[in-house]
């Protein structure tokens, strides 16, 4: 279970994007997030994956709360989540080939000497061929890098996915592509998913239960009484 | 339908109303190559041929990485230097009339950048983010090209020396492009309270709309949308779509490059699917994602790929554009190959397949 309750986050103090929302997803579930852009759902995914630390709130992981952030997480905490985000361009290290790209989580985590299978078996199931492989993102499209960086958020099997837009600059066919891998990972594993998006076909194809922001609390349209 | 003339493979879906007058731009066999270091040749746009009417929205859809982008590049002449192409890209003249037309591949970058870009022919970005000054909020941005491609400056000066008693010339002058920035954010619906930010402080729905509004500012005749709706919302989406068509309606050309087949088939008039660099069919939009359908497999394949349809992807990846297959490029990944599809098929009635769906209506 992932529980997020009374989120208040955003990057200014006096007027923060994200006021007292509440949010969870049970344990498998595939939920979707949809809002106008600009809404603050972004920031919403981002203190779910622990890369954003709300002013105030709490997040419940698997029962266990979460005290830190970003590089302050626990290990154990920040593992269990994989996130996707919206730029494939500007999510990944322009310097690095995309077989390192998708070993780097393994090697963070000191389990560099798993990377050669776990890379191959991912990069087969996103379609990734060999060739690719050895390519730095500046050589490939959208698409294909798109493809890495979700193997990239795979590779250390996580029990909860976020997707943030993860196919808003996909064509049609990449984005049926990609929502076929997570889904047959998250049918293996069990994995609860968080995608946030704006398109409300796809999420409503895709997810068991789809909220939108406004229903939310009434968080962005009530100011808070302090 | 009308008869058309076999040199004409391009026709179909030309828009009869409008099919007397000259289109505004006319791509013939237009073929971009980059050449790479390690040697070879990365074949990014092959044979490409078409036409844009003035009033119609033509609508290149394809795969990412598919060779869309480097065709509107090839057109503006903002091709890297690694790049050769061939071919002719005629751009009507401002007078509508022939003879006075330009070649855009011919042309120098002096033309370019002074009578073409943002006059003849206005862009929306790909990536509005990194096309966008960082340093400059968008305000200053918009008067900057306000007063390069606009008279309001000089209006304002008209009008200050006419002008009421007691307002200075100067503040006249700022409130009228003041006036005329809030104005042109509008018609992109960017939020007059985010006209100070800079380009950092925009989401990327707003950088859009920032950039889209920066595009419509010289009301060329030609506007070319290099996916114009990435990144937005499906109500902005739907506004930024109807913004580019009214700029259609007003009689002006619109080629809208763009992987969102619902902004696609919310505004075009026409369709051109592109595979592998090269234009597999192009057709009318009705037809297209009526009930009739396609009639090339990989653009049938792509409609069923949305999650509207039977969302599942076509399988495989296109091929890699510096390694095309001597045949059919889709032919790997479709479902009707055969061995005809060793050459490559030649365009006959706006499909390029050798087992493209028969066309039910009674042609010609």
């Amino acid at each position: 279970m992932l529980e997020l309750s009374r989120i208040t986050a955003g990057y200014e103090r006096r007027a923060p994007v994200v006021r007292d929302v509440s949010l969870s997803v049970a344990a498998g579930e595939a939920v979707g997030l949809l809002g106008p852009s600009g809404c603050g759902k972004s920031t919403l995914a981002r203190v779910a994956a622990l890369l954003h630390r709300p002013y105030s709130g709490t997040v419940v992981i698997d029962g266990s709360p979460a005290h830190g952030w970003r590089h302050r997480a626990p290990r154990e905490q920040r593992t269990a989540f994989g996130v996707v985000f919206q730029q494939p361009r500007l999510s990944a290290d322009p310097r690095m080939r995309l077989a390192d790209l998708i070993a780097e989580p393994l090697r963070a985590t000191g389990r560099r000497e798993e990377a050669g299978g776990r890379v191959d078996e991912l990069a087969r199931r996103v379609g990734l061929s060999a060739e690719l492989l050895r390519r730095r993102p500046h050589e490939v499209s959208d698409g294909q890098l798109q493809r890495a960086c979700l193997a990239r958020a795979l590779v250390l099997r996580p029990r909860w996915l976020i997707c943030d837009e993860m196919t808003a600059m996909l064509d049609a066919s990449t984005t049926a592509a990609l929502v076929a891998v997570v889904e047959e990972y998250r049918e293996e594993t069990g994995a609860g998913l968080l995608t946030v998006g704006h398109d409300r076909t796809l999420l409503g194809r895709w997810c068991d239960r789809t909220v939108r922001w406004e229903d939310l609390a009434g968080a962005a349209v009530t100011p808070t009484a302090d | 339908m009308t008869t058309r003339s076999p040199e004409a493979p391009e026709a179909p879906g030309t828009p009869g109303g409008r099919a007397a007058g000259e289109p505004v731009l006319s791509v013939r066999g237009l073929s971009v190559r980059f050449r790479m270091r390690t040697g070879g040749d990365v074949a990014a746009v092959t044979d490409a041929t078409f036409d844009v009417w003035p009033g119609e929205c033509l609508a290149l859809i394809g795969e990412s990485g598919c060779g869309k982008s480097v065709l509107a590049s090839a057109l503006l002449g903002l091709l890297p230097a690694n790049a050769r192409t061939v071919g002719q890209a005629l751009l009507a003249g401002p007078g509508g009339g022939p003879g006075d037309g330009l070649d855009l591949l011919a042309a120098d970058e002096r033309t370019l950048a002074r009578t073409v870009r943002g006059r003849r022919i206005g862009l929306v970005p790909q990536s509005p983010a990194a096309h966008l000054t960082p340093v400059r909020t968008v305000r200053s941005q918009l008067h900057e090209t306000l007063r390069e491609l606009t008279g309001v400056w000089k209006a304002g000066i008209g009008k200050a020396g006419t002008g009421k008693a007691g307002s200075r010339k100067s503040g006249s002058r700022k409130a009228g492009l003041r006036e005329a920035g809030e104005a042109a954010a509008a018609r992109a619906a960017f939020p007059a309270d985010h006209l100070d930010r800079h380009p950092h402080e925009l989401s990327g729905g707003l950088a859009q709309r920032a950039a889209t509004a920066l595009a419509l500012v010289g009301d060329a005749p030609l506007l070319l949308a290099d996916e114009p709706t990435t990144g937005l919302d499906r109500d902005l989406v739907d506004r930024t779509a109807d913004e580019l068509r009214r700029h259609a309606d007003a009689g002006h050309a619109l080629l809208m490059i763009t992987h969102d087949l619902a902004a696609a088939e919310r505004i075009a008039d026409r369709v051109a699917v592109m595979y592998a660099g090269r234009i597999v069919e192009i057709a009318d939009a009705t037809t297209f994602f009526g009930t009739r359908g396609p009639r090339h497999p990989y653009a049938r394949g792509l409609l069923d790929a949305l999650p509207e349809r039977a969302f599942t992807p076509i399988p495989g990846m296109p091929p890699e554009l510096g390694d095309l297959p001597p045949g059919c490029a889709f032919a790997a990944r479709c479902p009707k190959a055969t061995d005809a599809c060793g050459t490559v098929p030649s365009p006959a009635d706006g499909v390029a397949c050798h087992h493209a769906e028969e066309d039910r209506t009674c042609s010609n």
